[in-house]
């Protein structure tokens, strides 16, 4: 290595392999085409490519890879969902998540933190209890502690939060994990562009040609291009893309913010969410705040943020962690939720055929990103959904059978 | 902070205000099971300038807007007797 390194210093870096290659020209045609470079269209190309042998596919990116919400969300993994639905395949994704980095050969910094989803009422103990019992059943490792074992567990907490709302207990789920986001993207990236697949950033793509319910191409702001199939993976641009494909969906996009504050002492090493107080917090390993809190009150496309999402975030953190009254906020942000009745996504075949969508990823896709990309991949290869992601199918709604899970997905994302 | 400024409350800030989704026309009482589900999931998703519903938490008053969801302008108030004479009678 050192010998490497000395040639580099004298010839220069040139020549040395990039972590991404030159991307080639866009072609004018292709097998696949996927709409959106974020961890899911990423993850779906990369799947296509090693383990369905379909190389020949384009992933369309309007900006940079991970730029959408794959790079803007706060990095819970999880699987301790309401449904047996959601259990099963949430749970399936954080099974791969475990191997990723090893599959990807790149340090995602995936750390296994515990997650603690406060219960403030019997209300909120009655749907812990419930969760448990469903993830139990389905061997994914969540239980109900009690006060005194959440006070044990949450350095720094203040168990009666200020007064008002007093923690009860918790479900704690000990799998629960944060992993680096846009290493997720860049792993499953550069996996993709190995195995043949073409990524084209700054391209967006502007229309669809649909013939006799069958799509057959999409319009980009560098030409038009003919394929077989169309993945659409956009997450918060989604109602565009279906519009373009003539479907209508129950989409509606809402900000999600999220902000840190100052690095602090690492104190803090499990993840916390507080359902009644509307907040969730974990530290990075830079040692700052990763703070969150549910969508804003109205429909909006837009990624800006607000002030009254902090005043209204910092009011209520301060109850839980009254030591973070000293803290500052460094930064804040915004992402683009595509929201779901359900709180569960949209997945697979539609009524046009040949265009499949990845979509109702709301404010929890980032922790599906394997697993949707493997099953999506898998679906379109064989042109029918996937088992595990048949309960999430796009007509479910008008068959009236919802995957009701509001009460694992409002605030814990 | 935004306001809203409605008929009879005034310029009220937009934290007053609980929002009520899009307005969309309910489907006759003897439509079909598709049409039902269309009106109880579907929604205007892409960006427009959409008629919504918006209520005033203090004053208890159900407000109609029309909205341009890409850069958060209200355009019109909606008198609520358009609104009222939209709604399909028998
Ligand atoms: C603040 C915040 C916190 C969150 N926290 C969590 C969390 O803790 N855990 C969790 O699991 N989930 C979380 N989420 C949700 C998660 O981030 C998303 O569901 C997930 O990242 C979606 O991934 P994606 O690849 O589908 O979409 P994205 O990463 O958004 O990628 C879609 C891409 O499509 C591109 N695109 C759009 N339109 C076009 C076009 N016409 N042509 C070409 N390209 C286009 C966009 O530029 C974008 O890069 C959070 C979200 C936010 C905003």
């Amino acid at each position: 290595m050192p010998w490497r390194l000395l040639k580099i210093g004298l010839r220069g870096a040139h020549k040395e392999p990039r972590f991404f290659p030159e991307p080639a020209d866009l072609r004018d045609s292709y097998d696949v085409v996927i709409i959106g470079g974020g961890g899911h269209g990423l993850a779906c190309a990369y799947y296509l490519a090693t383990r369905h042998g379909i190389r020949n596919v384009a992933v369309l990116e309007q900006g940079y890879i991970g730029g959408g919400n794959t790079g803007r969300n706060t990095t819970i993994v999880r699987s301790n969902y309401l449904t047996p639905d959601g259990v099963r395949f949430y749970d399936a994704s954080v099974r791969m998540f475990q191997r990723l980095s090893q599959e990807l050969d790149i340090n995602l910094f995936y750390s296994t933190r515990g997650h603690y989803t406060l219960a403030h009422s019997d209300e909120a103990m009655r749907t812990m209890r419930w969760r448990a019992e469903v993830n139990r059943h389905l061997d994914v490792d969540s239980q109900v502690v009690d006060r005194d074992a959440v006070g044990r567990g949450i350095p720094g907490l203040d168990l009666d939060c200020g007064g008002s709302q007093p923690v009860m207990g918790a479900l704690y789920h000990a799998p629960g994990a944060v992993v680096r986001h846009d290493a997720v993207a860049w792993g499953y990236a550069r996996a993709a562009t190995n195995n043949g697949v073409e990524v084209h950033q700054k391209t967006r793509v502007t229309g669809m040609q649909v013939e006799n319910g069958r799509v057959c191409g999409v319009a980009t702001d560098r030409g038009n291009i003919r394929c077989g199939a169309v993945v659409s993976m956009v997450a918060g641009s989604t109602p565009r893309i279906t519009e373009m494909a003539g479907l209508s969906t129950p989409i509606e996009i809402f900000p999600l913010q999220a902000c840190v504050t100052e690095p602090v002492k690492p104190f803090l090493d499990t993840i916390v969410v507080s359902g009644s107080l509307h907040v969730y917090v974990s530290q990075s390993s830079r040692g700052e705040l990763v703070m969150g809190a549910s969508v804003d009150p109205a429909v909006l496309h837009s990624t800006r943020s607000s002030f009254e999402f902090v005043e209204g975030l910092a009011d209520r953190i301060v109850d839980l962690f009254p030591f973070t009254a000293r803290l500052r906020i460094n930064r804040q942000w915004a992402g683009m939720s595509d929201m779901t009745p359900d709180f569960a996504p949209i997945m697979g075949t539609t009524p046009v055929s040949g265009f499949y969508l990845d979509a109702g990823w709301g404010t929890w896709g980032f922790k599906a990103t394997p697993i949707s990309g493997s099953t999506m991949a898998d679906t379109v290869a064989n042109n029918r959904n996937h088992e595990l992601i048949e309960p999430f199918r796009f007509d479910r709604f008008a068959d009236f059978q919802l995957v009701g899970e509001k009460g694992a997905a409002s605030v814990g994302h | 902070m935004q306001q809203l400024d409605c008929p009879i409350i005034g310029r009220r800030p937009i934290s007053e205000f609980v929002y009520g989704g899009e307005v969309r026309r309910p489907p006759p009482g003897d439509a079909p099971l598709a049409d039902v589900a269309d009106h109880a999931f579907n929604r205007t998703g892409q960006p427009t300038v959409l008629r919504e519903w918006w209520f005033h938490r203090p004053t208890g008053r159900w407000f109609v807007l029309e909205r341009n969801t890409l850069s958060n302008v209200v355009e019109r108030v909606v008198p609520p007797q358009e609104v009222a004479y939209a709604i399909p009678t028998l």
